[in-house]
């Protein structure tokens, strides 16, 4: 089943937007556009007339489409959805998101929520990807980090790998900081007495 | 003593600086508050935040709580300004194409002549003049729609007001997208390398005093939350002042560059801080610089709307008793005529004289909104 909707996604990230439009796809919304960036977006609106605009809280862009609410015409105004201060729930799940929706034309809003609940959902899934995969890669580097460390205190100090991290821990907790922040300072600063 | 946790919302600009000293120079940690610094992508984005209590406070644009509070734009949930952050501190240029038609219309090149260089741009712009601005509710806005409007040569079709990104401010000249832009340092220096682009005023040639930055929070949150909001306050105060002593500027700008907040090199933070552009280019502290008159809010609202407003957005009151207890002198009342003063003059403090300004317009105009006159010398 397709509903007909003319939903704008602004998303520069190619895999996030494949992401959204699909999510919206399979469920029937068929009319999804992508955009990378509405550095012109003015034309843009004119030429799609969306009927509903997703954009990630965080994209700095969102600032120009909100003069456009001040200055376009009617039939073209983007209007945040925030303005609706009705569903308040569902808003704060849109910002703990990080999805912003503008309703162009005085789009009802029954037939904006699923939509927004939708996009609020996949957000939510790709955050979450998003903050694992940096988890992941930040651990790699601290090991990494830590290793070289290591082997920087056993070559210096002629100590044993174990002496060498005990070393690294107990400077680490004699001032508050982690252990890979103490390693990461000794590879910095054994780089720079190369 | 237990230590209260907040989070304060910024944009990694320049002037969110006091907010940064608060933290790394503890201030805020010694009035006992365990300030988080939370960095925003967007104005939109940090008022969002702001009014759906993801954040406590935030470093805003001074016309934002204004407008918020009148019920245009977004989220017009209640802000309240606390405090002015900084006066000014931003600048306006062009692309070097509408440089060379300036040039061949007589301009001279000079930077800081606001009345003659209006009269060049409006003789020369290709029509309608494309203005970059950061945000619609923004002194940015305001300033320049003040100053370009007094040329005799203005109409409201010869300007098109464009909102980019401050980093994109720099490629939106570079692709023709804009002929003049009016933004914060760093990131007018940015235009000038990257895209050819020429400084022309510093927002404090149009009015010396224009509040640039408050320090807003949402006015049930600041109810609820009074003994908080004023510890923040205080710890702001002390951290301008801190920030407006000349022999604490190199630190300053050490601390800047090094913190994770601002994602500047220490190059692009020195000649906004070291007042490289223009005397008095951003003020911190001095002159009372951090009190939020109220006809300061009245001359935004007005600016904003063009007719007279009755909001209550700059809160002189909660500002008063925060710093009360830090032995500070504040003036007497918390309205004043805008643009009266020429010179620094001495006015009557809690404590004794107490020296402002100056704030005048370049056309010199004066706004009083109260028909009271401040005694001048």
């Amino acid at each position: 089943m397709s509903k007909s909707l003319n939903i704008l996604v602004v998303e520069p990230d190619a895999s996030k937007a494949q992401e959204i439009s699909q999510a919206l796809q399979a469920h029937g919304w068929s009319d999804v556009t992508v955009i990378a960036s509405n550095a012109q977006l003015a034309p843009i609106l004119t030429q799609l007339d969306p009927d509903l605009i997703l954009i990630d809280l965080a994209n700095p862009d969102r600032d120009t489409l909100e003069h456009l609410s001040l200055t376009s015409e009617a039939k073209t105004r983007p209007v945040a959805m925030f303005v609706d201060h009705t569903d308040h729930i569902m808003t704060k799940a849109a910002i703990d998101a990080g999805v912003s929706a503008y309703v162009v034309g005085g789009l009802h809003k029954d037939r904006v929520k699923p939509v927004l609940e939708t996009a609020i959902a996949r957000f939510q899934v790709i955050q979450k990807m998003q903050a694992e995969l940096t988890a992941a890669k930040r651990a790699l580097t601290d090991r990494k980090t830590i290793e070289r460390a290591k082997g920087l205190l056993m070559r210096a100090r002629g100590i044993s790998e174990d002496e060498a991290y005990t070393l690294l821990r107990k400077t680490a907790m004699g001032q508050g900081r982690k252990v890979a922040d103490i390693a990461e300072a000794l590879v910095t600063a054994a780089d720079l007495l190369k | 003593m237990k230590s209260t946790p907040v989070t304060c919302g910024y944009l990694p600009l320049v002037d969110s600086a006091p907010l940064i000293i608060a933290k790394e120079l503890r201030f805020a940690a010694e009035v006992g508050l365990d300030l988080t610094l939370a960095q925003q992508p967007s104005w939109s984005a940090l008022r969002d935040r702001l009014a759906f209590g993801n954040l406590d406070f935030a470093h805003m644009l001074s016309p934002m709580p204004v407008a918020m509070s009148l019920g245009l734009g977004a989220a017009t949930a209640k802000i309240d300004a606390l405090m002015v952050l900084s006066l000014n501190g931003t600048v306006i240029g062009i692309s070097d194409d509408l440089a060379q038609a300036m040039k061949s219309h007589g301009w001279t090149n000079a930077f800081g002549a606001p009345k003659s260089i209006a009269s060049a741009v409006l003789a020369a712009a290709q029509k309608p003049l494309r203005i970059g601005v950061p945000f619609p509710f923004s002194m940015h806005k305001l300033l320049v729609a003040y100053w370009l409007s007094t040329d005799p040569a203005f109409c409201a079709e010869t300007v098109q007001i464009i909102t980019v990104p401050p980093p994109q401010m720099a490629g939106a000249v570079a692709d023709n997208r804009i002929d003049m832009f009016c933004v914060g340092e760093p990131w007018g220096s940015v235009a000038v390398q990257q895209s050819g682009a020429h400084l022309i005023l510093s927002s404090s040639a149009i009015w010396q005093s224009a509040p640039e930055k408050v320090l807003g929070a949402r006015r049930d949150w600041v109810a609820k939350n009074r003994e908080t909001t004023d510890r923040m306050i205080r710890a702001t105060y002390l951290a301008a002042q801190w920030l407006e002593q000349p022999q604490n500027i190199p630190l300053a700008i050490d601390i800047l560059a090094s913190s994770a907040h601002l994602d500047l090199p220490d190059h692009a933070i020195e000649p906004a801080l070291t007042g490289q552009f223009a005397p008095n280019f951003i003020s911190f502290h001095n002159g009372a610089a951090n009190f939020p008159w109220e006809s300061q809010a009245q001359w935004i609202a007005n600016q904003l709307t063009q007719r007279p407003q009755n909001q209550h957005v700059f809160r002189s009151d909660i500002y008063r008793e925060a710093i009360m207890p830090l032995g500070a002198n504040l003036p007497k009342v918390s309205h004043k005529p805008e643009g009266a003063m020429t010179h620094p003059t001495a006015i009557a403090g809690t404590k004794g004289p107490l020296i402002l300004g100056p704030d005048t317009f370049f056309d010199g105009a004066i706004f009083d909104f109260r028909g009271e006159i401040l005694p001048k010398n």
